[in-house]
């Protein structure tokens, strides 16, 4: 294709847009719906899952050692543990750490009685801290075989509820992605309907006179695209002002929730947003303007 | 320069458009397809535009065979040819200079080349002052003045026409008509398949009169024949 041609189609898709201002208007705001519905449901699911991850990461399995173990094969266990593939990090909690943290959260000043004594002298642990609890009870099985190992702590019920809420989120997103996609192409193949009417004529003249598929196709593919652009846009800068003033009024708000949970900031909500909203928004553009124009170039 | 060899069309209704049809049209020739409606005239026209295929029969226009054409060899056969139509078929939303020079822009011309070429063309169409004006701000004979400079900027050898006065009046029809025959003189085959009974009976070309999908009569410097 030559330079003059390119720079023609690309002007002539400019043009197109504001030619047919009310449906080039009608199509950047049923994709502005399309993604400021995926941006709101997005920033809801992402914070769930940021919060439930947070909660995982604070879960960890317990290891005790035989008694009288010696400091080589404590530190040899702990290698074997780092090595685990769904390991995160293991954190050593000698006797002497365990007692002081025992006394501290359970005896308060009762524990004097005891003196320099330390009653649970055998209780040097490693607590072991995994990337996916739902992984658990994998590990813990396997450090249950691990020799010089007497006893593994957990959470069945902790890791099991994280591990399920997890799951459950991960399926009510792709049901309600798939239901707002289903929406979106409803709304699309609509919108491109009324497009159609328009376009029916001057894609037939195109042809007649002897228009490629490639030259009648090109002007309006890159219309789409660019409607898809602008599309993205409304959307964006919406949730990109919006979502602080939200998360500031929750944490101000219900104090007791900040203290509980973190969520997400802007900058990372839009690390997935941004590139994701101008896929999807190009993408119907694209599609969108494809197929309607592939409709009515067989002539 | 364009041959119908036992041409049938039938639509996928079952309706008969063209029966059998044969016919030759040497280059450098003006013919008249003459009928009243549903004769099959328009069908013939689309056959020739590659827009419908034949049921049956072969078409050669300019050497190629028509049928034969792969979907995306079409619109290097359509270059070939000029068409006017009845309704114009002009881009709307697109001035007059711009509707002629898509024409050179498909083809891929130089910008330099249709700054040049289009000047010129609407010159001879007789709307060099108009370029700039949209087809809804034309009167009908003008608007099919542009669509004829869009179908001849290209220089293609066969100029098809299907009832290109049909939407004017007498004099823009008559005006009309001396282009295509000025066109024709300067050596391109012209094709114009019309009802105008007047303009047939005037002008003294071959005409070609059908009447329910079969060639009825074919006269040299002929006139109008009526339903036989």
């Amino acid at each position: 294709m030559k330079f003059s041609t390119f720079f023609y189609t690309l002007k002539q898709g400019f043009v197109s847009i504001f030619r047919n201002k009310w449906y080039s208007l009608a199509s950047v705001a049923t994709i502005s719906a399309c993604l400021l519905l995926f941006g709101v449901f997005y920033s809801v699911v992402a914070n769930f899952q940021y919060i439930v991850k947070m909660a995982q990461e604070g879960v960890s399995v317990t290891v005790f050692f035989d008694e009288g173990l010696s400091d080589d094969r404590i530190a040899e266990i702990g290698d074997i543990i780092t090595k685990r593939p769904e390991v995160a990090r293991i954190n050593f909690v000698s006797a002497d750490e365990a007692w002081e943290s025992f006394k501290d959260e359970y005896l308060g000043e009762y524990a004097d009685g005891f003196g320099d004594d330390n009653p649970i002298a055998d209780s040097a642990n490693y607590e072991v801290y995994l990337k996916d609890v739902s992984k658990q009870e994998e590990l813990v099985k396997y450090l249950k075989g691990v020799d010089g190992v007497r006893e593994v702590n957990h959470s069945d019920i902790t890791a099991n509820t994280l591990s399920g809420m997890n799951k459950l989120i991960s399926y009510v997103s792709l049901a309600v992605i798939g239901i707002l996609l289903a929406v979106s192409i409803f709304l699309i193949s609509n919108t491109v309907t009324i497009g159609i009417s328009v376009r029916k004529e001057e894609i037939n003249i195109m042809k007649y006179i002897g228009a490629t598929d490639f030259f009648v196709r090109a002007p309006f593919v890159f219309e789409g695209i660019l409607i898809g652009i602008i599309g993205c846009l409304p959307p964006l800068v919406a949730i990109y002002f919006v979502y602080q003033h939200v998360i500031d009024y929750l944490s101000t708000r219900f104090t007791m929730l900040s203290q509980l949970l973190k969520f997400l900031t802007v900058s990372q909500i839009f690390q997935v947003l941004l590139p994701v909203s101008l896929a999807i928004g190009i993408g119907i553009g694209f599609i969108g303007s494809f197929s309607t124009v592939r409709k009515h170039i067989r002539v | 320069m364009i041959t119908l060899e036992h041409v049938s069309k039938t639509y996928s209704t079952g309706a008969p458009a063209l029966n059998d049809v044969s016919l030759h049209i040497e280059p450098g020739e003006f013919v008249f397809i003459v009928g009243d409606s549903g004769s099959g005239k328009s069908t013939l026209i689309k056959l020739l535009l590659r827009e419908l295929m034949p049921t049956s029969g072969s078409i050669t226009v300019n050497g190629i065979n028509v049928a034969a054409l792969k979907h995306r060899e079409i619109p290097m056969y359509r270059r070939k040819l000029g068409v006017v139509f009845q309704d114009f078929r002009l881009l709307k939303d697109r001035n007059v200079y711009e509707n002629v020079a898509f024409a050179q822009r498909i083809i891929q011309t130089p910008g330099r080349e249709i700054k040049k070429n289009v000047p010129s063309i609407l010159s001879t169409v007789g709307l060099a002052g108009k370029y700039k004006a949209r087809p809804k701000q034309l009167s009908g004979g003008e608007q099919q003045r542009v669509a004829l400079a869009r179908a001849l900027v290209n220089n293609p050898p066969i100029l098809l026409a299907d009832e290109p006065t049909g939407n004017l009046d007498p004099n823009n029809s008559w005006e009309i008509m001396k282009l295509f025959e000025e066109i024709n003189e300067a050596g391109t085959t012209v094709v114009v398949v019309t009802h105008n009974r007047e303009i047939v009976n005037a002008m003294r070309k071959r005409v070609i009169a059908m009447n329910k999908g079969v060639i009825v009569s074919d006269q040299k410097e002929g006139t109008y024949v009526d339903e036989i």
